[in-house]
């Protein structure tokens, strides 16, 4: 077992081995142009990316032709709001989205917002998921967009896409769905989830970094975009530069490579996940489920251990690698919104860590960082005022805190 | 985030966790911060005369604010309560090194250290309580 154990898989994953000898090739041996098309480099670049175009459309149900690179999901999210939002200003100037959404989806927003476009934030369940009676209630005449996280980043809770895309086509509006962190994990199919604009991302499942691909529906209805980069008229004018002929390369294999394994890497990941929070659960009181318990991602598991807080407990696994919900992570003292929608609380938002399992992770790796979660956690909280005032029986919901 | 290796000291050897006996006329407790803020900070003193023999404290808080309050209770502990209130933040700040995102930490540990007095000083008798300073000459 090689130490520190990296349970942060949905953060970013390693390069599959199998990814990265089919991407080594179009590095130099292979490194033309995609869009040279007088020569032999050329095509073969060209011939490279059209295969990788194919994977990709096969692991989500789409045709080839539906497929736009990019270099990445937070691109892939931009495009997608702000190219449909200038498209379809016309129609109307009012988009649906979620307060749950990733930083992307929620920036780019508050964007589309300072120029005119009005926004509507639904707010989640406690689970975190929205439902299509809630995305119904906040459809309007002038709505041109929902936009929808389809399995969460932080605390995997899967949302009722393909209910949420049917009540949007019956009534005209195209659905957005971000789905990097369902794709590879959950069975995707863009024409029975009512998809009309996805986007995924390599580098979460096992493809590299900087490379990712947007689908933009082509019938029933044909969805159009106003690109947001001008140059060459690339991707069928959506997306101009140069493509990255090897990360496509990359991203079509680690594709092809979910494909295939999908139900081994979908066993695998649940099995470790499960075993891993048997153990937190036998050995710790006081310890919640973040997120909805039924439909969440099948290798993720973000918890809370009340009484600690998170940043402190993080110090604690010198062996693990895994991200806090907790503010004192990141440069703002804000905890996380995700959780902040669900209504967790901010005491437990502050007391949440996200543990994700990968296709390499092994069952010794997930008991050695589960006895030493639960080491950290009773340590933390022999040092803990708010542990020992529940040990004693007071309320803390009656203490009257000096909030600084 | 890198800590200092004194905020790693502390949080890996915390000095004078526990608790003293709250009930005790010579015992002042201090508790400030709040759950939802991500920090709570209790320090408790036992005082002898003037002097504070013994300090304890918990904290529910990130490395840093684990690290202040302990820190704390070290200097604290063999000082007078007038000593004991001269302690600045800013001086934690040093000690520890903590970077400017973390230095509500020293506030909070500071504000714990005066909560604990404060909480000491009311429950002595008020005879009691004519300080040095007001004698009357």
């Amino acid at each position: 077992m090689n130490l520190p154990i990296y349970l942060d898989f949905q953060a970013t994953t390693p390069v599959d081995q199998r990814v990265l000898d089919a991407m080594l090739p179009y590095f130099s041996a292979t490194f033309g142009n995609a869009a040279s098309r007088s020569h032999s480099f050329g095509w073969a670049a060209e011939e490279a990316v059209g295969r990788a175009r194919k994977q990709i459309a096969d692991l989500i149900g789409a045709s080839p032709k539906e497929i736009v690179f990019t270099s990445g999901s937070t691109e892939g999210i931009n495009l997608a709001l702000k190219g449909a939002a200038e498209m379809y200003a016309a129609k109307g100037k009012h988009i649906i989205t979620t307060q749950v959404e990733h930083k992307a989806v929620l920036d780019t927003c508050k964007r589309l917002e300072q120029e005119g476009y009005e926004v509507t934030y639904l707010k989640p369940d406690k689970t975190g998921r929205v439902s299509a009676e809630v995305v119904e209630e906040a459809l309007r005449d002038d709505t041109i967009l929902v936009a929808l996280l389809w399995a969460s980043n932080e605390i995997g809770t899967i949302n009722p896409v393909r209910e949420i895309g049917k009540l949007c086509h019956e009534r005209g509006v195209l659905l957005f769905t971000d789905a990097t962190q369902a794709v590879g994990k959950l069975p995707v199919d863009v024409e029975s989830d009512n998809i009309d604009l996805l986007c995924l991302s390599a580098h979460k499942i096992y493809g590299p970094k900087g490379v990712g691909a947007l689908f933009v529906r082509r019938r029933n209805p044909r969805v159009r975009l106003v690109a947001q980069m001008d140059g060459g008229g690339h991707e069928r004018g959506m997306r101009s530069g140069t493509l990255n002929v090897p990360g496509i390369v990359g991203l079509g294999a680690a594709c092809n490579i979910c494909q295939e394994d999908f139900q081994k890497d979908l066993d695998h990941g649940r099995g470790l996940r499960d075993r891993f929070e048997k153990q937190i659960f036998e050995a710790l009181d006081h310890v919640y489920i973040n997120g909805d318990p039924e439909n969440r991602l099948p290798q993720a598991s973000n918890i809370s251990f009340a009484y600690v807080e998170g940043e402190s407990l993080i110090m604690g696994f010198a062996d693990i690698a895994v991200s806090s919900g907790s503010a004192c992570t990141s440069a703002s003292l804000e905890p996380s919104h995700v959780l902040r929608a669900c209504d967790v609380g901010d005491e437990l938002a502050h007391s949440s860590i996200r543990f994700s399992f990968g296709r390499l992770t092994s069952a010794e790796e997930v008991d050695h960082a589960a006895a030493q979660v639960i080491e950290a956690v009773k340590r933390l909280r022999e040092l803990s005022p708010l542990y020992e005032m529940v040990q004693e029986g007071i309320d803390l919901s009656t203490i009257n805190w000096s909030g600084h | 985030m890198a800590y200092s290796d004194k905020v790693l000291d502390h949080y890996n050897q915390p000095r004078n966790v526990g608790s003293l006996d709250k009930k005790k006329t010579s015992v002042g407790t201090g508790v400030v911060g709040a759950p939802e803020c991500g920090d709570v900070m209790k320090l408790q003193i036992e005082v002898e005369g003037d002097m504070i023999m013994d300090a304890k404290f918990k904290t529910f808080g990130c490395g840093s604010a684990i690290a202040s309050s302990s820190l704390a209770t070290e200097w604290i502990k063999g000082k007078t309560i007038d000593e004991a209130m001269q302690i600045q933040n800013t001086e934690i700040v040093e000690e520890l090194s903590l970077p400017p995102v973390k230095i509500h930490c020293s506030v909070l540990a500071e504000d714990a250290i005066k909560s604990a007095i404060a909480d000491y000083k009311s429950k002595q008798p008020k005879n009691q309580d004519s300080e040095p300073q007001g004698e009357a000459r």
